[in-house]
């Protein structure tokens, strides 16, 4: 058997392609709804904990910093280790596919809160003075004024965060959520052939790669010029 | 309540845990102390690269590749797709070369950032006073690019350090592998909460750092 | 114009401010009535502009009394941002909203604060841009307009809620000199249209020819005031004379 022969069999046997598609194709579509529903709940959560920030109420910002700061912390793994073994143990019972959706959706809502509070703090005085001497109290001069430019700002970081983030839907493979990595490695196992785990590979870059590069196109173009 | 104590909070099995945990935790600032350095480095190869007109564009792909392919998958091909090839990594050298090929296409970013915030006009100066290009890049260029870039190296030296538990998969008995060992041995999540403890001992002061820098560049716009 | 006769429409009562243990202000009483336009001056520090922020309490006051159209913004029951919608108020920087156009700036609060439809909003907005000069630029982002245009989309923005007096923060400090020309014609146009107004400024000429009363501060202290030919022209005290002498070279 040529170099080349050996090369394809390992990674790219056809047989072991036809036989596990399907298997990866569903996996995709596992992958994709976990990485929605991820995305929808992240974002969500993390502006409502921002604007909950912008009040300023003391306790309520002490907590939102402690919460912020441990899952920036800690490798997402280690807390899907911990509610997917841990929280039974305490009588609360989780499918691994719940699991996996909460610990990374309170990791994207932790970064997001981080970031478009930033984005809150950035933006310049006079925006909240203009508001308010227009008639808006607290709340409208945030949610009109403030809260569009903020959100404006952190589109390119957030971008980047949230790829980086559904990227970790992989991590479901290790508590058995079958999605694609999953499949591949059960495929492989079974079949002892790395074609399965290179058909992953391809499945990730099918869905990530266009991903990646309109990332890469809002960090440049999104934004305005600034009066 | 009581329950909650006894299945997380159980110092008894954390010590119990501990002498494992000590040593998972020293593997894995073993694998942070090489995979940063690393990745940096890398990360620096990347940026240069893209800069040579000829190779732009595949360092470019290479990097959106690597962007695309969560690190998981990545080490586990490495890891359990080589041998097939022939091709045998220790579960160490698999979770390095993953880590430090995942850190470098975003480490590589950063440095292309930094490096293009800084002014053409260093490169001039530097030049008119007779320094060569690689001194220029040295001795000018980088500690200007990295200053510029300080809290986006930070932030991803934190990703990279979580990223390093991925080893766990792998049977790299680093300290995620340890914790897990012993919770599955004791039936309970403890020794979990311990490792969580020391990741965030580990970490905790460059996240605040971080906020740090955050609330700094807000504060001077 | 400033008949004693004429309705007071912001009376400032016993005014203090203090930012930790500076007292910025010190005790200020001043009338405004309608329809007059009356000029703060001042040496930087003398607590001018801050005295104007006092008068839709984007600044708090200490203690003392502002009063608009009969209404004592410091009392308990008061509304405060149904009466700031009535006192408008122009600043250094513009703060026009960098996200939306001209159009945008001017009818966000009409349509958010004032709940008017989008259709009454942008008429309204149109006809405030219409006595700026810029009805043609409704559709510009702010980024796209020069500094004397986005101050005039600022005026527009307070004109639109039609309010019961302006304040003026320096409208014209920020501009290039050859832009300032348009900012004051069109308070000159508001004037004449029997707007109150209150102007922080350092431009004597035009306090010269369009106030109807200058207040000179210093250090907290109303120190001197009256028709701008009387205040600018003989002032009496030592420091209104070096600082006025100062401006006008």
């Amino acid at each position: 058997m040529g170099g080349w022969e050996r090369f394809v069999d390992t990674f790219f046997k056809p047989a072991l392609i036809e036989r596990y598609w399907p298997a990866i194709l569903d996996g995709m579509w596992v992958t994709i709804q976990i990485a929605a529903a991820v995305v929808v709940t992240g974002l969500a959560l993390g502006l409502l904990l921002a604007v909950i920030r912008a009040y300023r109420i003391r306790p309520l910002t002490w907590a939102i910093i402690l919460c912020v700061d441990v899952l920036r912390a800690l490798p997402p793994l280690v807390l899907i280790l911990l509610a997917y073994f841990g929280l039974p143990n305490i009588g609360i019972l989780l499918s691994a596919f719940t699991v996996l959706w909460l610990v990374l959706s309170a990791v994207l809502a932790a970064f997001t809160e981080e970031i478009v509070w930033a984005g809150i703090t950035s933006i310049r005085k006079g925006q909240w003075d203009a508001a308010r001497s227009t008639g808006f109290g607290f709340t409208g001069a945030l949610i009109f004024v403030v809260l569009p430019q903020a959100i404006r700002l952190a589109i390119p970081p957030l971008t980047n965060r949230t790829i980086a983030i559904t990227k970790n839907t992989a991590l479901g493979s290790v508590i058995g959520v079958a999605e694609i990595l999953n499949r591949a490695t059960t495929a492989q196992s079974v079949e002892g052939n790395a074609t399965p785990l290179a058909m992953a590979a391809i499945a990730y870059c099918l869905l990530f790669v266009p991903v990646v590069i309109a990332g890469r196109w809002i960090e440049t173009r999104f934004g305005w010029r600034r009066a | 309540m009581d329950l909650l104590i006894d299945q997380f909070f159980n110092t008894a099995i954390m010590a119990q845990a501990w002498p494992i945990l000590w040593r998972g935790l020293q593997m894995t600032l073993l694998l942070c102390l090489t995979a940063v350095p690393l990745g940096l480095l890398g990360g620096l190869l990347v940026a240069l690269a893209g800069r040579v007109r000829a190779l732009r564009w595949t360092v470019v792909a290479l990097v959106d590749l690597l962007r695309a392919v969560p690190p998981l998958v990545l080490l586990l091909f490495l890891y359990a797709g080589l041998p097939f090839a022939g091709i045998h990594l220790p579960p160490f050298l698999a979770a390095l070369l993953a880590l430090g090929l995942n850190a470098s296409s975003f480490y590589g970013e950063i440095w292309r950032a930094g490096i293009d915030s800084v002014g053409h006009g260093q490169w001039e100066a530097a030049r008119s006073t007779g320094l060569g290009h690689r001194q220029t890049l040295t001795a000018v260029i980088l500690p200007q690019a990295a200053r510029a870039v300080l809290p986006d190296l930070v932030s991803n030296t934190i990703e990279v350090v979580k990223l390093t538990s991925l080893a766990s998969v792998v049977a790299l008995p680093e300290l995620l592998y340890s914790a897990d060992m012993a919770r599955s041995v004791t039936y309970n999540a403890s020794p979990l909460m311990l490792a969580a403890g020391l990741y965030l001992a580990l970490l905790w002061p460059l996240v605040r750092l971080l906020a740090r820098f955050e609330h700094r560049s807000a504060g001077s716009r | 114009m400033s008949s004693s006769a004429a309705r007071p429409i912001l009376e400032v009562r016993k005014l203090t401010k203090r930012f930790g243990t500076v007292e910025v202000l010190k005790g200020i009483d001043m009338v405004v009535a309608e329809r007059e336009m009356v000029f703060l001056i001042g040496p930087s520090g003398s607590g001018k502009s801050t005295l104007l922020r006092c008068c839709n309490r984007l600044e708090e006051p200490t203690s003392g009394h502002v009063i608009v159209d009969g209404v004592d913004l410091m009392a308990p029951g008061t509304d405060i941002n149904a009466m700031r919608r009535r006192i408008g108020m122009v600043f250094q920087q513009f703060n026009l909203y960098p996200h939306l156009t001209a159009l945008g700036n001017v009818s966000l609060a009409l349509r958010k604060v004032l709940k008017q439809s989008r259709a009454q909003a942008d008429a309204t907005a149109r006809a405030a841009l219409e006595q700026v000069g810029l009805a043609a630029r409704a559709g510009a982002y702010p980024a796209d307009l020069s500094g004397g245009q986005q101050q005039r989309v600022a005026i527009a923005r307070a004109l639109a809620l039609e309010p019961t007096v302006m304040l003026f923060d320096e409208p014209t400090s920020a501009l290039d000199p050859e832009l300032v020309g348009s900012v004051l014609s069109a308070m000159r146009d508001m004037r004449a249209a029997g707007m109150t107004m209150v102007v922080v400024s350092h431009e004597l000429r035009f306090a010269r020819e369009a106030a109807d009363r200058v207040v000179f501060l210093d250090h907290g202290q109303i120190v001197e005031e009256g028709p701008p030919s009387q205040v600018l022209g003989t002032p009496t005290s030592e420091r209104a004379r070096a600082f006025i002498a100062d401006l006008l070279h």
